[in-house]
C-alpha cells in the first residue's frame, strides 16, 4: 500500500510537472493576447521530433538546448505571419487559425518524420534507476524531468518578476495600450511571448518523448489534458496553471492505481448497494478505467461553477 | 398565367399570378436541388460513386447543423460530433430493437431516432454547455466531446466497447415494401432526408428565433437591452443544431450499419469544423459546399497520396487568412457583378489568375510528394507515381521541373493577380453595365 | 496545323503499336487487398505486415504467380479503426478485389466479418472473402463464424490452452497478474486464462485482472507499479504493438522482475525494448518455429530473404505465407478467382507451411489447424535475431496439431 502511495505521488508529481511546462506557455500566451492557442500541443511534438533529430547527429544535451530555441523561433514565425493577420477578425477566427495549424503541424511532421513512432531514447547517462524503494526502482530520467520543470518554473517566475523585459510583458498582459504608448514594440511583444510559449513547450516535448513516446498523435493525447489544466487553474495565471498541473497530475495517477471500482467508492459515499444493478455498467468498472474522464469531469465542473478558474482573474 | 388576360376592370386581383410567379422564384432553388439529387445516380454511373454521395449526404446534413452554432450562432463547438454520435447509437440500438420485432421502426424513419438521440442529448449538455459564448463555450465542447469518448469504454452495453455497435437494415420491418439492401437505394434515402433537413434549418433560420440567434451572434449585450436572453438563445439553438446533428448520425447509422466511439470523437468534430469554414459560414450553402469538396477530396486524395489531410489543413488556413468569408462568401461577393450581368469578363482574368495557381499549387504538391518519398523512403528504388507519371526521385530532373512550375507560377501570379483583382473591382462597381 | 497535324499521327500510331502489342502483355494482375493500420499508434506492426505480405507474393510472382497471372497486394490503411476499415472496405468492393487480408485488431475484424457477411447476403454476384491472418479473438470462428471468414492463425484459446500447459509446470507461480487491452481481444485471453488456470492449477491465485484502453496509455509505470504490489509471480499478457512495447519499457525501468507469459512480447520493438533484461523470463506463444535454434530450411532461407530487403525488420508472421499461399492454392485449386468457388476449395485445404508444420483449414469452423510453438526470449545461440538486436526467440516447447485443436461453437450457414 505505502509502496503504491509513494510512486503515486512521485509519478503523478512527474507527470503534472510535465503538464506544467505545457500549460505554462499555453497561459502565458492566453493571458497576454486572449488567444487559447490550439496548436500548443503541436509544437510540444514538433520540440520532441526536432530534439530526436537533433539528438542522433549532436547528442541530447546539445539537442536540449537547441530544439526549444529553434522551436520557439517557429513560434514567432507563426505568430508574426499567420497569427497577427488572422488578429483583426476575431477570437473565434484566433481559434480557427490556431486549430488549422494543429492541423498542418501534426500532417508536416508526418511528412518528415513518417508515421511509426520513433525510438526516442532516453539518454545513457541518465538511462539508470535512481532509487529502489519497496521493491521497485525509480528511474532517474524522471528525476531529471522534475529538476528540469522546476527550474523551468523558477526561471520564468524570475525572468517576469525580476528582469524589465519581464515587467513589459506584464504590463502589457493588462495595459497593452499604454505600454504601447510608452513608446514599446507591443505587437513585437507578443511574438516574443508567443514564441517563448512554444519554446516552453517544445521543452516540454524534449524531456516528455522518451518517457511518453514520439509519435505523431502525441499532440492530441496530451493537448485537451493541457487545455483542461489552464481554465482550471485559471486563464492568464501561471501559479494557477501550477497548481492545477500538479492536481490533475496527481490525481490521474493515482486514479490508475486504485483497483476499487466505482461501486466500492460509491458505497463507501454513502449510496446504497441496491443501486448497483440501474447502475451497472458504471458501478463494476474500476475507478482506474474511469481514471481517463476525471480532468474532464473537473473541467465542466469547474466551468459550471467558477469559470474564472482556481486563481484566474478573467473568464475570455 | 395559361387564360388570356381579361380586360383590367374584369381581372381579379391578379394576387395569384404574382404569387405563383412569387413560388417558382423563390423557390426555384429549392426544386433545382430536389430535381439535381433525383437525377445524379444517373449522371454519375460509376460504381463508387454512388457511396461517396452518401457519404456526402451524411457531410451535408452534418456540415449544415454545425454552421446552426457558428455561422448563425457565432459558436464555436469543439463537439458537436457527439451529438452526431450519440443520435447514431441510439439510431443503430434501435435499429437492432426492431430487426428482432421488438419495435416497429422502419429503416425510412430511422433518422427520426437520431435526430430525438440528437435533441435529448443537446437538451441535456446544453444546460451548462450554453451559460456562457465565446471561448468558456469552446472549451465547454471539447470537455464534453473528451468526456464521451473516455465515457465510451465504461459504458460498454451502448457503445459497443472497442468494436462498435453494428446492425442491419436488411432485418428491419419494411415500410411499403421498401427495400434497403443497395448502395443506390440507401442514396434515395439519404437524399430524401438530406433535402428535409436542409429544408428544416432553412426555415429555422427564417424563423424569429433563428434570426434573434444572429442577432445574439453579433451583439450579445444589445440582443439583452431588446429582451432576449442570450443563455437562451444560445440554448435553443444548441438543441436545435443536437437535433440535426442527431438526424445525420441516423443517416450514417443505416448507411455504414456500424457506429463506433470515433464516430463521437474530436477528429469527427474537427472533420466538420474544416468543411464548414472551408464552405463559408456566412452562408446557408457554404457548408453544402464545404461538405462536398471536403468528402470528395478525403476519398480521392486518399487514394492517391497519404497526405490528403496536409492539403485541406493549407487550403483551410489559407481560407481562415485570405478568405474567412470561405468559398460560398467568395460567389457571395460576385453578387453585384452578376446582377449587372458583368460576370463574362471576369472570365478571362480569373481564367488566366487561377490557371498560374493551379500550375504553381501543382509545384508545391509535386515537391511535398518528393520529399516525402524521399524522407521516408517509401520505394526503396525512388520510383514514385506522380500526376500520371512516375518520376525518380533520386534525379535531379523532376525537382527542377516542379521548382520551376512553383517559380512560373508565382512569378504568373504577380502579374496576373493584380490584374483579376482590378478586373472584380471592375465588375463589382455599382451601376449601369459598362462597355 | 503542321505541328498539331504531326502530333496527330504520332498519337495514333503509337495508339496502333499500344494496341498491337497489347496481347503480348500478360493480363492484369489478381489483386488482393490488405487492411490494416499504416498510420496511427500502430502503423509500425501494419507496415511490416504489409512488407511480409508483398515478399511472400514476390515468390509467388517468380514461381509464375497462379492462373497465369501474377498477384499484387493492395494495401489500404484503417489505423486500426473500425469505422475507416468499413470505409476502405468499400472502396476494395468497388475496386473489384474479391480478397481481403486483415489481422490488426480483432475489433476491426468483428466490423470487417460483420461487413462482408452482409455485403455477400446482399450482392451474390459481387462477392468478397475475408481472410484473417492474425485476429485472434475466439469468437470470430465461433458464435460470429461465418462462411466467407477464414482465419489462418490459432486463435486465443488455443494458445492460452498451450501457454497454461507449460505454466502448470512451474511450480514456483502462486501468483498470477493478467493485464490486457481493454478489446474484445484482451478481454478473450483474460477469460481464457481465469478459466484454464482454475482447471489445471486451482492454487494458482489470480491477483490482478487489469484491462487498460488500447493504444492510448504511454507510460505503464502506474500499472507496473500495481503489478510489483500485488506480489505477483508472473504475469500474462496479450498485449501487443506499441502497449507491449510500453509494458516493456516500463517493466524493465519499475525493476519488474517476474515471468511475463505473453502472445506478441516479440519483434516491432519489443524485442529491443525488453533487452538483456528479459532473458530467460519473457516467453512466447506463436504458431511457427521461431528459427532458433536449428531452424527448418525453408524458413531460414526465408528469413535471410527478408531480412536483405528490410533489415530493421523480421518475419515476426509467418502466418502470413501460410495464408497467402494457401489462398493462391485454392485459387489453383478452384481454377477461377470466383469468391464463392475459391471459399470451397480452400475449406478442407491442407499445407505444408515454410516450417514444415503440416496445417488444415477446418471446414467446421473456417480455423487452421495447427501446432503451437512456445518459445523464450534470449541471446543465447541466436542465429535469426529480432529488431536486430542480438535478441530473439528460442524454441521451448511444442503443441502438435491434433493436441492443440480445440472444439467450436461454430453453426455456419452455408450458402445453397
Amino acid at each position: 500500500m505505502e509502496q503504491i502511495v509513494f510512486f503515486s505521488i512521485l509519478n503523478g508529481l512527474v507527470f503534472g510537472m510535465l503538464l506544467f511546462m505545457l500549460s505554462s506557455g499555453l497561459t502565458l500566451i492566453f493571458g497576454m493576447m486572449g488567444v487559447l492557442n490550439f496548436a500548443h500541443a503541436s509544437f510540444y511534438m514538433v520540440g520532441a521530433y526536432v530534439a530526436y533529430t537533433l539528438g542522433l547527429r549532436i547528442g541530447f544535451w546539445p539537442a536540449l538546448v537547441l530544439a526549444p530555441v529553434l522551436v520557439g523561433g517557429l513560434g514567432a514565425l507563426v505568430e508574426r505571419h499567420g497569427l497577427r493577420r488572422v488578429h483583426r477578425f476575431g477570437h473565434v477566427a484566433e481559434l480557427i487559425f490556431t486549430f488549422g495549424v494543429a492541423i498542418v503541424i501534426e500532417e508536416i511532421v508526418q511528412l518528415v518524420w513518417g508515421r511509426p513512432a520513433k525510438s526516442y531514447q532516453v539518454p545513457a547517462a541518465l538511462d539508470f534507476p535512481l532509487f529502489h524503494v519497496f521493491g521497485s526502482a525509480f528511474p532517474a530520467y524522471k528525476a531529471f524531468m522534475l529538476v528540469v520543470a522546476v527550474a523551468m518554473f523558477v526561471f520564468i517566475f524570475l525572468i517576469l518578476t525580476r528582469t524589465r523585459a519581464g515587467l513589459i510583458i506584464q504590463a502589457s498582459l493588462t495595459h497593452p495600450g499604454m505600454v504601447a504608448m510608452l513608446g514599446h514594440n507591443v505587437p513585437r511583444v507578443f511574438m516574443i511571448v508567443f514564441g517563448i510559449g512554444c519554446g516552453l513547450a517544445a521543452l516540454a516535448g524534449v524531456i516528455a518523448g522518451p518517457v511518453l513516446g514520439t509519435f505523431p498523435g502525441m499532440a492530441q493525447v496530451l493537448g485537451s489534458v493541457v487545455f483542461v489544466v489552464v481554465v482550471v487553474g485559471g486563464l492568464g495565471s501561471l501559479s494557477g496553471a501550477f497548481v492545477a498541473s500538479l492536481l490533475i497530475g496527481v490525481l490521474q495517477t493515482f486514479a490508475v492505481a486504485l483497483n476499487a471500482s466505482v461501486g466500492n467508492v460509491l458505497m463507501g459515499l454513502g449510496v446504497p448497494a441496491g443501486a448497483s444493478a440501474a447502475l451497472h455498467d458504471i458501478w463494476k468498472v474500476t475507478v482506474a478505467q474511469v481514471a481517463p474522464i476525471m480532468p474532464y469531469l473537473l473541467l465542466v465542473v469547474v466551468l459550471m461553477v467558477r469559470p474564472a478558474g482556481l486563481f484566474g482573474t478573467r473568464e475570455t | 398565367m395559361k387564360a388570356a388576360p381579361a380586360p383590367a376592370a374584369a381581372r381579379p386581383l391578379a394576387v395569384a399570378d404574382v404569387a405563383r410567379a412569387g413560388v417558382l422564384r423563390r423557390h426555384g432553388v429549392w426544386l433545382a436541388a430536389a430535381g439535381l439529387l433525383i437525377v445524379l445516380p444517373w449522371v454519375v454511373r460509376t460504381g463508387a460513386a454512388v457511396p461517396i454521395m452518401n457519404q456526402m449526404g451524411i457531410a451535408i446534413v452534418f456540415a449544415l447543423s454545425f454552421n446552426m452554432l457558428l455561422g448563425q450562432g457565432g459558436m464555436l463547438s469543439f463537439g458537436h460530433a457527439v451529438y452526431f454520435g450519440l443520435g447514431g447509437f441510439l439510431a443503430a440500438h434501435a435499429l437492432n430493437i426492431a430487426g428482432r420485432g421488438g419495435l416497429y421502426l422502419p429503416v425510412p424513419l430511422l433518422p427520426l431516432v437520431g435526430g430525438l438521440g440528437g435533441l435529448a442529448f443537446a437538451a441535456l449538455f446544453g444546460t451548462f454547455s450554453t451559460s456562457r459564448a465565446g471561448t468558456v463555450f469552446s472549451m465547454v465542447s471539447l470537455a464534453v466531446a473528451e468526456l464521451m469518448a473516455a465515457s465510451s469504454l465504461i459504458f460498454d452495453r451502448f457503445f459497443g466497447g472497442e468494436e462498435g455497435i453494428t446492425t442491419n437494415r436488411a432485418k428491419a420491418p419494411l415500410l411499403f415494401g421498401l427495400e434497403f439492401t443497395r448502395d443506390r437505394q440507401v442514396y434515395y434515402l439519404i437524399a430524401f432526408w438530406v433535402f428535409v433537413a436542409a429544408v428544416a434549418m432553412y426555415a429555422f433560420s427564417r424563423t424569429p428565433i433563428g434570426r434573434i440567434a444572429n442577432a445574439v451572434r453579433d451583439n450579445p449585450e444589445r440582443a439583452e437591452f431588446v429582451g432576449y436572453s442570450q443563455r437562451r438563445v444560445r440554448y435553443i439553438s444548441f438543441c436545435a443544431a443536437g437535433l440535426f446533428a442527431g438526424v445525420a448520425g441516423g443517416l450514417f447509422a443505416l448507411n455504414y450499419e456500424i457506429l463506433t466511439a470515433e464516430n463521437m470523437g474530436l477528429n469527427a468534430s474537427g472533420a466538420v469544423l474544416l468543411m464548414t469554414y472551408i464552405g463559408g459560414i456566412g452562408a446557408f450553402v457554404g457548408p453544402v459546399f464545404g461538405a462536398i469538396i471536403f468528402t470528395f477530396l478525403q476519398s480521392m486524395l486518399s487514394d492517391y497520396t497519404g497526405m490528403w489531410l496536409l492539403y485541406i489543413g493549407i487550403l483551410f488556413l489559407a481560407t481562415v487568412m485570405w478568405a474567412p468569408v470561405g468559398l460560398a462568401g467568395l460567389m457571395m461577393l460576385h453578387a453585384p457583378a452578376w446582377r449587372g450581368r458583368r460576370l463574362g469578363r471576369l472570365a478571362g482574368p480569373y481564367l488566366v489568375a487561377g490557371g498560374l495557381g493551379l500550375v504553381a499549387a501543382a509545384g508545391v504538391i509535386g515537391l511535398l510528394e518528393m520529399v516525402h518519398t524521399v524522407l521516408i523512403a517509401e520505394s526503396s528504388t525512388g520510383l514514385k507515381r506522380l500526376f500520371w507519371t512516375t518520376v525518380n526521385v533520386r534525379t535531379v530532373m523532376p525537382w527542377l521541373v516542379f521548382t520551376a512550375l512553383v517559380a512560373a507560377g508565382a512569378l504568373g501570379l504577380r502579374w496576373a493577380g493584380p490584374r483579376a483583382a482590378t478586373a472584380f473591382a471592375e465588375a463589382n462597381r455599382p451601376g449601369p453595365a459598362q462597355p | 496545323m503542321r505541328t498539331v497535324s504531326k502530333l496527330g499521327m504520332l498519337a495514333v500510331v503509337l495508339a496502333l503499336v499500344g494496341g498491337l502489342a497489347a496481347p503480348a502483355m500478360p493480363a492484369d494482375p489478381i489483386k488482393i487487398a490488405y487492411i490494416d493500420p499504416l498510420s496511427g499508434p500502430f502503423a509500425a506492426t501494419g507496415e511490416n505486415g504489409l512488407n511480409q505480405f508483398k515478399y511472400a507474393a514476390e515468390a509467388i510472382n517468380k514461381a509464375g504467380g497462379v492462373l497465369g497471372r501474377q498477384i499484387e497486394i493492395v494495401p489500404f490503411d484503417n489505423k486500426v479503426s473500425p469505422q475507416e476499415s468499413l470505409i476502405q472496405l468499400k472502396k476494395v468492393i468497388g475496386d473489384g478485389i474479391p480478397f481481403v487480408f486483415q489481422g490488426n485488431s480483432s475489433g476491426v475484424a468483428h466490423a470487417i466479418s460483420d461487413a462482408v457477411q452482409k455485403h455477400n447476403e446482399r450482392n451474390a454476384g459481387n462477392r468478397v472473402l475475408y481472410l484473417n491472418y492474425s485476429a485472434v479473438d475466439p469468437a470470430l470462428t465461433n458464435e460470429k463464424c461465418h462462411y466467407w471468414h477464414f482465419r489462418f492463425d490459432a486463435h486465443a484459446d488455443m494458445k492460452m490452452a498451450a501457454l497454461t500447459d507449460v505454466i502448470a509446470t512451474n511450480k514456483a507461480i502462486k501468483k498470477m497478474y493478467i493485464i490486457g487491452q481493454d478489446y474484445s481481444f484482451g478481454k478473450a485471453v483474460a477469460e481464457a486464462a481465469v478459466s484454464m488456470l482454475g482447471k489445471k492449477r486451482p492454487d494458482i491465485q489470480i491477483v490482478g485482472n487489469e484491462l487498460h484502453p488500447i493504444g492510448k496509455v504511454k507510460d505503464f509505470s502506474p500499472y507496473v507499479q500495481k503489478i510489483v504490489a500485488s506480489g505477483a509471480d508472473a504475469v500474462i499478457t496479450g498485449n501487443w504493438g506499441a502497449d507491449m512495447v510500453a509494458l516493456a519499457k516500463a517493466a524493465n525501468d519499475g525493476g519488474l522482475k517476474v515471468p511475463f507469459y505473453t502472445y506478441y512480447a516479440a519483434s516491432d520493438g519489443v524485442t529491443a525494448a525488453i533487452g538483456a533484461a528479459g532473458v530467460d523470463r519473457i516467453r512466447l506463444v506463436h504458431e511457427t518455429h521461431p528459427g532458433n535454434p536449428d531452424a527448418p530450411k525453408a524458413l531460414g532461407d526465408y528469413i535471410t530473404g527478408y531480412r536483405k530487403l528490410h533489415p530493421q525488420n523480421d518475419v515476426n508472421q509467418p502466418r502470413i505465407n501460410t495464408g497467402l499461399n494457401m489462398l493462391v492454392l485454392a485459387i489453383k485449386k478452384a481454377g477461377t478467382v470466383d469468391v464463392d468457388k475459391v471459399a470451397q476449395a480452400l475449406e478442407g485445404l491442407e499445407y505444408t507451411t515454410l516450417g514444415g508444420d503440416q496445417v488444415i483449414m477446418r471446414r467446421e469452423d473456417h480455423q487452421l489447424q495447427m501446432p503451437i510453438y512456445i518459445s523464450v526470449h534470449t541471446n543465447k545461440n541466436i542465429k535469426y535475431d529480432l529488431d536486430a538486436s542480438g535478441f530473439g526467440l528460442s524454441l521451448e516447447s511444442k503443441v502438435d496439431r491434433d493436441k492443440a485443436t480445440q472444439p467450436s461453437t461454430c453453426k455456419m450457414q452455408r450458402p445453397s
